[in-house]
């Protein structure tokens, strides 16, 4: 299909363009608009155009749940949330720690037809720690990335020599820096953990970690993808071993970028997430971090949390939100918050986390016409119950946080396909 | 931020549920305490009960055993006249896979007025405040290291009875202040009861700095922790936490922060000593200081009983 988008303002983050104009597409890319004939054209009506959304963190049902559920309606709520492309952890029922499941879920998943899922496989088979997955064959088979997903290496011994493995073959390591025997609480560490009588993770649980790791880097060269930093000390640590030169990638999630524990306010389960919500001065450092490039990209962290599994008493509640619905919108809206272009403030969402990727997302000819179109102006209300995402649990419903939030998504394309509005 | 309506006070500030300390003003802890004493002679009467609750149904859900808590509960509901009805919830409907407000929807459906709720995790009463039926209260009797509201308000009671005045008092609060939810209630009375000077006292594995946003001081040395106070509230050392990562052994914990007729003398001379119970003699507190002429620990019992009489009472009276 050869589509003409006309009278939109295209917002490129690749090359800080915002300017209107028009867009051809064709054969599932973008083209020259020079000699273009379109089959079909497009009145935009001046609404924004803007690259698919890259979310480096979207899981499609809840940790350890069933592979196959959830595929459809997450991916029904990841295209009217713009997102064109995500990444999904493998910490599955069975993990995905051998091809032929990467293969099952890239086929469900194409078989459903909308945002491009990438695997991510385990490290170590079963997520155990202890013996190295097939990671070569894991990759073949369309891993992105090799994890450990939310299981902390306990064994510093095995991930050193993972690292060492992957290193050889140039895999990337995806690893959320949290120490496994410090990280068991079930809220940051602090003063309304100590008030509320919750059990705290502290601050050290990811700096431990992340000196740890940075150190194995350093001897096995490996490079590493760290998911959903949580705090000011470890974004820290990171700019250092940038500035050292380290080959490290970092993101954050929009719940971290937006609230704090305080939002936990009366044991709301819906606040319960991990990495857990952390103070002011660590969202204020993950905003500066984000916003100056130390962290690349930022993640809806979707996980769809059924309502059997929230209405408990806050530590009992599994961790985790329905988010990917939000992403496009809580980046705008931090943009705003920051007096941020819209080209800024959608380069973590987009061109920074394809590049983590080894990919592009620009709207330059020659890219995939993985597209969005947005209503920047309007604002709307976030309701549970209106989520498509089979979890409908959010911290950010209007009822809990009083945010208004800008961006409705007018339509989406994956590979030159419309398969949203 | 949107406010959220404290969920234990109605619209006009009376209470509906009791679920922390934590929030509720000076006059409701005092309307509290006052309702109290006019319960205490009850207990002395030959027939002891008044009938403000016939009728009613208080369903004592306890998802973590604690027969002492519960019995003190079942005193306090029969002698303001209620039907009392135990459930040992850790030992029934939640064994067979039956969640918390699957629990609770069927008590609610039994016609329950209040619901006294034992559990242990943190919070886990205002999940039940915030689905039950709204003619029914909720009493906190305790979850996880959060609250225990009338454990609280009872050792409020007790030292307003002995030292009449918070606005002059030093309190002292010693041993396993972070896995404990009465030092949290009784951190929070004191300081909306304007007790100017209230003290965290044990090593930094069980009392963290971040109390001092609660407005404690924190010391770590005992003898600096009860000098020349009113009060000394001593906890109760789990026996699980004796013997880890948080502390060496219990005599060691003894040697530091045992309470001893020499330490006590570094108090005020006429300090009281109290314990929410059961107590530990030899690990936290010394059999002569416990029996002593300053332990006011079997009085904060019978006291208990009136606070619990004036909770449920006043609950009751209140709609949502």
């Amino acid at each position: 299909m050869k589509l003409l988008i006309e009278n939109a303002r295209l917002v490129d983050p690749a090359s800080g363009r915002d300017a209107p104009g028009s867009l051809a597409m064709a054969a599932g890319r973008i083209v020259e608009l020079d000699g273009f004939t379109p089959e079909q054209r497009l009145d935009a009506q001046g609404a924004l155009l803007i690259p698919g959304l890259v979310d480096l963190h979207a899981r499609l049902r809840a940790p350890g749940s069933a592979l196959e559920g959830g595929i459809d309606s997450e991916l029904r709520a990841a295209v009217a949330g713009g997102v064109t492309t995500l990444v999904c952890p493998p910490d599955t029922d069975p993990v995905l720690d051998e091809p032929g499941l990467v293969d099952m879920l890239r086929w469900r998943c194409e078989r459903v037809g909308l945002s491009q899922v990438l695997p991510l496989g385990a490290l170590t088979r079963g997520l155990g720690g202890e013996a190295l997955a097939e990671m070569g064959a894991l990759v073949a088979a369309g891993c992105v990335g090799l994890t450990q997903g939310e299981q902390a290496t306990r064994n510093t011994a095995v991930l050193w020599r993972a690292l060492q493995y992957a290193a050889s073959f140039g895999h990337t390591v995806w690893l959320r820096p949290i120490d496994a025997c410090l990280g068991g609480g079930v809220a940051a560490a602090g003063p309304l953990a100590t008030r509320l009588g919750l059990a705290g993770v502290p601050v050290m649980a990811e700096t431990v970690a992340l000196h740890t790791l940075f150190e194995l880097m350093r001897a096995t060269g490996a490079r590493v993808h760290l998911q959903r930093l949580s705090s000011a000390a470890g974004v820290a640590l990171l700019r250092q071993a940038k500035a050292e030169g380290l080959p490290v990638t970092a993101d954050v999630s929009v719940h971290s970028l937006h609230l704090t524990d305080t939002d936990i306010g009366h044991f709301d389960p819906a606040a319960r997430l991990s990495p857990p919500l952390r103070q002011q001065r660590d969202r204020d450092a993950l905003r500066a971090a984000l916003q100056e490039g130390t962290l690349d990209a930022l993640v809806s962290d979707h996980a769809p949390i059924d309502a059997d599994a929230k209405t408990l008493p806050f530590a009992e509640a599994l961790p985790g939100a329905s988010s990917i619905e939000l992403l496009l919108s809580l980046a705008l809206h931090w943009g705003e918050q920051s007096g941020l272009t819209r080209a800024q403030a959608l380069a973590p969402v987009t061109t920074h986390a394809a590049r983590v990727l080894g990919r592009q997302a620009s709207l330059q000819p020659g890219a995939p016409a993985d597209l969005v179109l947005l209503d920047a102006a309007a604002r709307w209300t976030v309701r549970e119950e209106a989520l498509i995402s089979a979890g409908q649990c959010t911290p950010f419903a209007f009822q809990r946080s009083g945010l208004e939030l800008p961006g409705k998504v007018l339509g989406t394309w994956v590979a030159g396909r419309r398969v949203f509005g | 931020m949107l406010s959220r309506r404290h969920p234990q006070l109605n619209k006009n500030g009376e209470l509906i549920h009791l679920l922390s300390i934590e929030g509720l003003p000076q006059s409701v802890l005092t309307h509290i305490l006052d309702t109290a004493s006019t319960f205490v002679s009850v207990s002395d009467r030959d027939v002891k009960k008044v009938p403000l609750l016939r009728g009613k149904s208080v369903f004592n859900l306890f998802f973590e055993n604690s027969t002492r808590t519960r019995t003190t509960f079942e005193i306090a509901a029969k002698r303001l006249s209620a039907d009392v009805l135990n459930l040992d919830i850790a030992r029934s409907s939640t064994a067979k896979g039956e969640t918390l407000l699957d629990t609770v929807a069927n008590l609610s459906a039994m016609h329950a007025d209040m619901f006294v709720v034992r559990h242990s995790e943190s919070g886990a009463p205002y999940l039940i405040a915030q689905h039950c039926a709204p003619h029914v209260h909720v009493v906190n009797a305790g979850d996880g290291r959060h609250s225990h509201p009338t454990q609280g308000l009872l050792d409020m009671y007790t030292i307003r009875h002995y030292k009449r005045d918070f606005t002059q008092l030093s309190v002292a609060i010693v041993g396993d202040i972070v896995h404990s939810r009465v030092a949290r209630s009784d951190i929070h009375a004191l300081a909306t009861l304007g007790v100017p000077d209230i003290r965290a006292v044990g090593p930094k594995t069980l009392v963290p700095g971040d109390l001092r946003e609660m407005g404690c001081r924190v010391c770590h040395d005992m003898d600096e922790g009860i000098a020349d106070c009113d009060v000394v509230i001593m906890l109760r050392l789990q026996n699980e936490r004796m013997n880890g990562a948080l502390l060496p052994s219990s005599g060691e914990y003894f040697q530091h922060y045992g309470l001893t007729e020499a330490r006590l003398a570094k108090a005020k001379a006429d300090c009281i000593v109290m314990h929410p119970g059961p107590i530990n003699r030899g690990v936290e507190i010394d059999s002569r200081v416990a029996d002593g002429p300053h332990s006011v620990i079997l009085p904060q019992v019978s006291f208990g009983i009136a606070v619990r009489m004036a909770v449920m009472a006043i609950l009751a009276g209140n709609e949502a």
